[in-house]
């Protein structure tokens, strides 16, 4: 697993490299978060799990009321994500992307599962909480990644075909209302994503120029350094969003394949790992931690070759940012800790 | 399943089960998924990749023509008549503005930007894509590249770019042969080839500029360079560089340009001074001029509107398009015809009387010396332009034979000159007269043609050409700008004719009843000429030189203009000439000293 993970981390740095216009210093300090995030890892990984358990109702607390004091004091431009604390700007959003699914687990644990219909209940609504603050900030990329590792959790606790049929068809028939409640950045992001070529210029650039960028790398690529799309400044954020169309301008289709082989393996791997928990909590937390990983690469990839929307989720571990390499990092180490642990848990 | 108050029991076994099934459910999934990834790169980067690796060539390769140096135009002395300077002009890129109005409101307080510059901008604009510059304003002042450049940080979407612009030095002396280039509007889109012109802002619009457009201009070259996003250039990958069009040499003598424009004064007219052997043009002026200056970044319309309401028209070419009655110039021309055909000798005299009477009329055709010259011999008749003596010679010569001589001088067709558009002027004969009119040629209007009145119409081009004729003998080349023509043979008369007329001619300027007498004193040479009045106001018959005084009360624009042909040394000639003063009254007092005096200079020149 760390062998896989380091792999791909090494290949994400290669990529970085290129798409900084071969800054080492953007790569060092890459390399300086990633090791945060392995610290992290570790660290979570030597945690016992009975204590995350206990702690979960007040992790989710404090997460909420982050996300609060971002509603009510934040910073950022256009969007307010951010809590300024003086040394570091941190993003509550992401704390919440680990305190919930913690906390839906914790609480799945203590009953029988299936979920009763009153735990379900209660679920949805520590779910909808902070997917509603973080929708409101406004930022729908990742409120809705942060329902799914709830809902993800709820899922894999045995919740009911019918039941899930149900709430499909409730978020089918909710999308019109969503449409009504969203920005008109957002509304525009869908309408460009449904056509492009409406605004080659404005809002479908991205979309239009990282497909140039992944179509023009062919079988074998235009060679490490050498993307014309990406270096030219074609690309949008080719450093962070966009960096696998980076990665498929400069090493082709061969250098897709084996960076989503890496992905495959880890996911698979990870899922192994989490099932062979011997708690429900372990099993779900881990569980849903891979399965969020696997929902950032979809969400990513999926958008860099114009399959979904542009929605600002980074590439897992390659693309250029603290927070969201820490927090997926971290994740991983609570899924090796669950596992590793399993013997100790009665 | 009841429910209990109590806690349902746990099944570790069988919630371990489920979770499991709910693994293998997600496990597909992302299988799935990661296929499905899989085979949309296969169909981005194998299927079309070919599509998509030529759309990032053209992300990245853009074309940029680049504009040829125009070539200059010199005087025959090798002075610069028209250059390239560099100049600076304000090229703002719409893209890169925070919002266009803004950006320009903002320029136009600390430049000004007229009316006209902002919409020739806003056709431009449109014309262009967002990334590319367009003008705002071209030929900026020193003061204010100086003001934009410290302002400019603060503007986005703003350069100020150096280019060549198209100069004449000598301004007005040379507007009318020269020309000008301006910018290139709908029509020259329509008439250019658009790969020759790529690049190019200007073209030829007038005179020399535009008669010699093709070898002035050049061709341009071309850049494959490939740009980032923003369309800045980052590399250089092939250049093919402009071919610079051909310098020009006019025959002008641009100090004699000036000299004849000097000397002209105030007074409005054409010069056409040739050389007899060659047809080279030494000056052509027509006065006043414009600046040509003004026209090359567009001239503002209330200063083109000035320049069209000027009385004394500026902006009309003279020398090329004036169509003036020859008035007594004509009578070296008719005494040839006379001489040819035997009607007269040099030495047949003629009484004259001050008027003239066709056998059978009543109509009373009058000299301008009222009391007559007396007896005349071709020599007088010349000298004093004794109006009954050439009166007379047309009548016998008839319209047929006078149309013919004339004909034979290039007079009423193009003289060939270098220029675009050249006047025709009016040579009457009956066949013309029938087509314009509709109307038989009647004997009066023989008579008066013989004066140099009626139906003719020369240019002072033709004029001075077929002046060159004259004194080379029936031997000179056609009007040239840009170097020597060939010698043909216009007209053949035999020695002794020419030697007659010429006779006359200098006894115009030397002899002691000459009208032009007394001009001879300001050339070192010997020369020969002839005065000529044009009239205005419409009075049929009875003006000529020396009428000066009555001429002085009309007001000006009532005035005749005064008229005359000449031609020097009169014993090897090599200069011909035309002067026409407009409104100048009569040709002797006021043509002739112009003539003499322009001749010196040349001279002096060694011409």
């Amino acid at each position: 697993m760390l062998l896989l993970l380091v792999a791909l981390m090494g290949i994400g740095l290669l990529v970085l490299y290129s798409a900084t216009e071969n800054d080492m210093g953007t790569v060092w300090r890459q390399v300086v978060r990633l090791g945060v995030g392995i610290v992290a890892m570790v660290v979570l990984a030597q945690l016992p799990p009975n204590l995350l358990r206990q702690w979960a109702p007040w992790v989710y607390a404090a997460a909420v009321g982050l996300l609060i004091a971002v509603a009510v004091i934040g910073v950022g431009e256009g969007a307010q994500r951010w809590l300024d604390l003086g040394v570091i700007r941190f993003q509550p959003s992401e704390a919440m992307k680990l305190a919930l699914p913690v906390m839906v687990a914790a609480l799945l644990a203590q009953r029988p599962l299936p979920p009763s219909t009153a735990d379900l209940l209660i679920c949805l609504a520590l779910i909808a909480v902070p997917v509603a603050l973080i929708q409101s900030q406004p930022d729908l990329g990742t409120s809705i990644l942060v329902g799914l590792s709830g809902l993800c959790i709820l899922f894999l606790a045995g919740l009911r075909w019918r039941v899930i049929v149900g709430l499909g068809g409730l978020a089918l028939a909710a999308l019109p209302v969503l449409w009504y409640a969203m920005h008109d950045y957002q509304r525009n992001r869908v309408l460009t994503f449904l056509d492009p070529e409406r605004d080659p210029l404005g809002a479908g650039w991205n979309i239009i120029q990282s497909k140039i960028a992944v179509g023009s790398g062919g079988l074998g690529g235009k060679g490490w350094t050498q993307g014309s799309q990406s270096h030219l400044e074609f690309l949008p954020e080719p450093q962070t969003d966009f960096i696998f169309a980076v990665l498929a301008e400069e090493f082709g289709f061969i250098g897709v394949v084996l960076v989503l082989c890496l992905y495959g393996l880890i996911i698979l791997r990870g899922f192994h790992l989490a099932s062979r928990c011997r708690d429900s909590f372990g099993r779900l937390l881990a569980g849903s931690m891979m399965f969020m990983f696997f929902v950032y690469l979809i969400v990513n990839v999926g958008m860099v070759s114009g399959l979904l929307p542009v929605v600002g989720v980074p590439l897992p571990l390659i693309s250029y940012g603290g927070t969201s390499a820490a927090t997926l990092l971290a994740g991983l180490g609570l899924v090796m800790g669950l596992h590793s642990r399993r013997r100790f848990m009665g | 399943m009841a429910k209990s108050s109590t806690r349902r029991l746990r099944d570790e076994a069988s919630e371990q089960r489920l979770t499991q099934n709910r693994f293998q459910f997600l496990i597909v999934v992302v299988v799935m998924a990661l296929f499905a990834l899989g085979g949309r790169f296969a169909y981005l980067q194998l299927g079309a990749h070919e599509q998509y690796a030529a759309r990032a060539d053209e992300n990245r390769i853009r074309l940029r023509a680049l504009p040829p140096n125009r070539g200059l135009i010199l005087d025959r002395q090798g002075r610069v008549l028209a250059e390239n300077r560099p100049a600076y002009r304000l090229v703002v890129v719409p893209e890169r503005t925070r919002g266009l109005s803004e950006t320009i409101d903002q320029l136009s307080t600390l430049i000004p930007i007229s009316e006209s510059e902002r919409e020739r901008f806003e056709v431009q604009r449109r014309r262009s894509r967002p990334f590319e510059s367009v003008i705002l304003k071209s030929s900026l002042s020193e003061d204010e590249v100086a003001r934009l450049a410290i302002e400019r940080h603060h503007i986005d979407g703003v350069e100020i770019e150096p280019y060549l612009q198209r100069h004449y030095p000598y301004g007005d002396a040379l507007a009318h042969v020269v020309g000008y280039v301006g910018r290139i509007d709908q029509r020259d889109l329509e008439r250019l080839d658009p790969d020759r012109y790529r690049a190019a802002t200007h073209v030829g619009k007038t005179g020399i500029e535009r008669h010699f457009e093709a070898r002035l201009h050049g061709y341009p070259g071309l850049e494959r360079v490939e740009t980032n996003a923003q369309g800045r250039v980052l590399r250089l990958l092939e250049r093919r560089p402009p071919q610079p069009g051909k310098d020009l040499t006019l025959t002008i003598d641009i100090e004699l340009q000036r000299s004849a424009i000097e000397i002209l004064g105030d007074q409005a007219g054409a010069i056409v001074m040739l050389d007899i052997d060659t047809g080279e043009s030494l000056a052509l002026v027509s006065h006043p001029g414009f600046d040509p200056n003004a026209f090359v970044h567009g001239i503002a319309q209330e200063d083109y509107n000035a320049l069209l309401g000027n009385p004394s028209r500026p902006l009309f070419n003279r020398f090329l398009f004036g169509g003036y009655e020859p008035g007594s110039t004509i009578k070296p021309f008719l005494a040839l015809a006379g001489l040819e055909y035997g009607l007269i000798t040099p030495e047949t005299r003629i009484f004259s009387s001050g008027s003239y009477r066709l056998p059978g009329h009543d109509r009373e055709y009058r000299d301008w010396r009222r009391e007559g010259h007396g007896w005349v011999d071709l020599e007088l008749a010349l000298a004093e332009s004794a109006n009954v003596y050439f009166y007379q010679l047309a009548v016998e010569l008839g319209i047929d034979r006078i149309s013919r001589e004339l004909a034979l001088f290039g007079f009423g067709r193009e003289t060939g000159l270098d220029l675009p558009g050249e006047g025709q002027g009016v040579l009457p004969t009956r066949s013309w007269k029938r087509a314009r009119f509709g109307q038989p040629w009647y004997p009066g209007e023989t008579v008066i043609t013989g004066i140099g009145q009626g139906f003719t119409v020369v240019t002072p081009l033709q004029l001075a050409h077929a002046t060159a004729a004259l004194a080379g003998r029936g031997w000179t080349a056609a009007p040239s700008l840009v170097g020597p023509g060939e010698q043909v043979r216009m007209v053949a008369h035999d020695d002794w004719i020419w030697e007659a007329v010429f006779l006359g001619m200098a006894a115009v300027t030397h002899g002691p009843t000459g009208t032009a007498r007394g001009v001879a004193d300001l050339v070192e040479t010997r020369i020969a000429g002839k005065t000529g009045t044009a009239q205005v106001f419409g009075r049929s018959d009875d003006i000529e030189d020396a009428d000066q005084r009555e001429q002085d009360e009309l007001p000006v624009h009532l005035r005749n203009h005064a008229l005359f042909i000449g031609f020097a040394p009169l014993d090897a000639p090599t200069i011909a000439l035309s002067v026409v003063v407009e409104h100048g009254g009569g040709g002797a007092s006021v043509a002739a000293p112009v003539a003499a005096e322009l001749i010196a200079r040349a001279q002096a020149l060694g011409y």
